[in-house]
């Protein structure tokens, strides 16, 4: 087990921030926690990098304690913090050779470690940090946590403010990382990137509320959801939030999600119920569900 | 060590790739000196006097035509009675007053002593202290040359007095005060900012989570700031010595260890500083309010401390400047070795360690 978590609660002045959480993450897994801002995510990255101490609970990390030895947490673990954390006025090179040095490390060391992310920032090398685009400092960020060939690395929220194309490429970064068996817990407000992890925990309001496999959590979800159009979008969220049988109703891409508390719901009576409200070029097909769906209905 | 040395390496790029604290670092201590140099020097010409003379001899005519003949002062005039002295004065054209005493010339064949008094409006003490000066350089420039091998020794005795600030301090009060305020604001606003940006942009959070342990943080912030703030030391004192004549009597080896002492104690205030604050700007507040104001206002550099109120008195004892700064005008000024300022010097170790150990006390190994 490379991070264990045991109903650890935490709370700020008056502010519960996370409330009796538990979880575990296996050697070499991706695990993500999902959930808005505000849901605690960046508090347990804090607890389990020693940064925090829990009111209540234990938390271990690689069998060692949050509390008792956090030097040896600190010694092991790679942390890249929600905010960039980089030295602006230092170029690339300068930074990374600077977070290797302080790990007792050196750049050609573990060279191979951070080699496919570093070749793509390698031409900017002489770059000051704080002059890099958002996927760049990213990318730099990610170098400079993997620069000790760290066991656990713990992200959070990397991809926050990174273009799409970056996002992407970040996480087929992530998925070679885990192939050199490195722990990878990362956290994301994005829901896409959640089926990109091998288990989630979707984390609400300080709460976890549910740990699976992404495929699990999509397949155990037993309601329909159908993706409904027409014309004039504002109006027709008002007007399926009026119909009588409506379980949830919300936007979700250029469709309306729609959930009906009927088990036999006939999509025509909805036609027909919309084409009396003047909705014009209807369409109502049942959707893919999507991690999504399964936490709007958390 | 390598982390500690690349710590360091880090801060100095810091240092020298921001030009705002590269020009607080040493424009400012020579835009100080100068400023406060010239200032406090100023050339007197022109100035208004008037003279109340008791005999009206040929001596003290010879005299007043000198003094008029010079190029620094004009006789605006006579004054007749001894209470005119404050009514002049308080109408603020003249700025000075001489007064020959009664029976000038009598006094100086019979007796070879004669009294001119100086009277100066020390409201500006420097202005004042340059009159008084001045005149008594004009007097005994008459002096020698009325002096002739045979006659008896004669002397014009010129006795000045300063009104309204008797206690007029030495022009070289402001190498010592300057000194001191520079090493405070380097030393303490610099390193407290150094740290705190640290917190502010998050890479706190990558240190503390790494093997470099905090002290190995605070020492590799503090160390370039030593060397800074020594560098600045030296061309203050450069700058003192060379441009405004500023002596340095005493020894340079206990000059520079003191100077060390009060470098440590100003920084060891910076880390105090950044472990209560959480953003750049909370600390150059909290450096400049709590440090500045009172290195300047309670050190006995522009306000001398006994002319304070009493409790003033006390609270200034609490400030390392002032025992610094008595420190350096005693080395500097007098020439004294250690054995005339070890208690002041065991003072500031004593503030300095308190310092560090509170501030390695608080200094926290998590994010609260």
């Amino acid at each position: 087990m490379s991070i264990s978590v045991q109903n650890i609660s935490k709370s700020y002045k008056s502010i519960q921030a996370i409330d009796d959480v538990s979880f575990e993450v296996n050697e070499g897994e991706l695990f993500g926690l999902i959930g808005p801002d505000g849901a605690g995510k960046t508090t347990i990255f804090r607890i389990l990098t020693t940064l925090l101490l829990a009111n209540e609970g234990n938390a271990k990390v690689l069998e060692f304690d949050v509390k008792q030895d956090y030097k040896a947490i600190r010694n092991s673990v790679g942390y890249m913090p929600g905010k960039f954390s980089l030295y602006q006025d230092l170029t690339v090179e300068e930074n990374l050779t600077f977070f290797a040095t302080i790990f007792g490390t050196t750049i050609e060391e573990n060279y191979d470690l951070i080699e496919d992310i570093y070749v793509q920032i390698e031409p900017f090398k002489k770059r000051r940090a704080g002059a890099l685009s958002g996927g760049m400092k990213q990318k730099l960020a990610l170098c400079c946590a993997l620069i000790h060939a760290p066991k656990v690395l713990f992200l959070d929220e990397p991809t926050t403010g990174v273009d799409p194309v970056s996002r992407k490429e970040f996480w087929q970064m992530l998925k070679r990382l885990q192939q050199k068996g490195i722990t990878i817990l990362v956290s994301t407000p994005y829901m896409d990137e959640a089926s990109l992890c091998d288990r989630i925990a979707l984390i609400q309001k300080g709460k976890i509320l549910k740990i699976d496999s992404p495929s699990n959590i999509i397949s155990k979800y037993d309601k329909v959801i159908y993706d409904i159009q027409s014309k004039n979008t504002h109006g027709l969220i008002h007007d399926l939030k009026n119909y009588s049988s409506h379980y949830s109703v919300y936007a979700f891409g250029e469709f309306i999600h729609y959930i009906d508390t009927n088990q036999n719901f006939n999509p025509n009576d909805l036609q027909d119920y919309l084409q009396q409200k003047n909705h014009t070029q209807i369409i109502i097909k049942p959707a893919q569900t999507t991690i999504e769906d399964v936490f709007m209905d958390l | 060590m390598k982390r500690f040395i690349g710590f360091v390496k880090k801060e100095f790029y810091h240092i020298f790739r921001d030009k705002r604290s590269l020009f607080i670092l040493f424009g400012m201590p020579i835009a100080q000196i100068l400023l406060f140099g010239f200032a406090i020097t100023n050339e007197i010409n022109n100035v208004e006097i008037a003279i109340f003379d008791q005999s009206n001899d040929v001596e003290t005519q010879k005299i007043i035509n000198k003094i008029k003949s010079s190029p620094y002062f004009n006789v605006e005039n006579q004054i007749n009675k001894e209470s005119d002295i404050e009514k002049e004065f308080k109408k603020g054209k003249i700025k000075a007053v001489l007064i020959f005493e009664r029976d000038f010339s009598k006094n100086l064949q019979t007796k070879n002593v004669a009294v001119v008094q100086a009277i100066t409006d020390a409201t500006e003490p420097n202005v004042a202290n340059t009159i008084a000066n001045y005149t008594s350089a004009i007097i005994q420039n008459y002096q020698s040359q009325k002096k002739q091998p045979k006659t008896n020794l004669v002397k014009v005795e010129v006795q000045s007095r300063m009104f309204y600030n008797p206690e007029l301090k030495s022009v070289f009060n402001f190498v010592p005060g300057v000194m001191t305020v520079i090493l405070m604001l380097v030393s303490a606003m610099m390193t407290s900012i150094s740290i705190t940006r640290e917190k502010e942009i998050g890479t706190m959070e990558i240190l503390l989570v790494s093997p470099i342990k905090p002290f190995q943080v605070i020492i590799g912030k503090v160390f370039p700031y030593i060397f800074l703030s020594i560098i600045n030391a030296i061309i203050i004192l450069l700058l003192g010595f060379f441009v405004f004549k500023m002596p340095i009597n005493g020894s340079l080896l206990l000059l520079s260890f003191e100077s060390i002492l009060f470098i440590i104690s100003a920084l060891s205030l910076g880390i105090l500083i950044s472990t209560i604050s959480d953003s750049q700007q909370t600390a150059m507040m909290l450096s400049l309010m709590g440090l500045m104001l009172p290195v300047i206002i309670l050190s006995g550099f522009i306000f001398p401390i006994n002319s304070m109120p009493l409790p003033m008195q006390i609270i200034s004892n609490i400030i390392p400047a002032k025992w610094f700064i008595i420190i350096v005008k005693a080395i500097m000024l007098k020439g004294v070795g250690i054995q005339y300022i070890w208690k002041e010097t065991l003072i500031l170790i004593g503030m300095t360690t308190l310092f560090i150990t509170i501030s390695i006390k608080k200094y926290k190994i998590r994010l609260e």
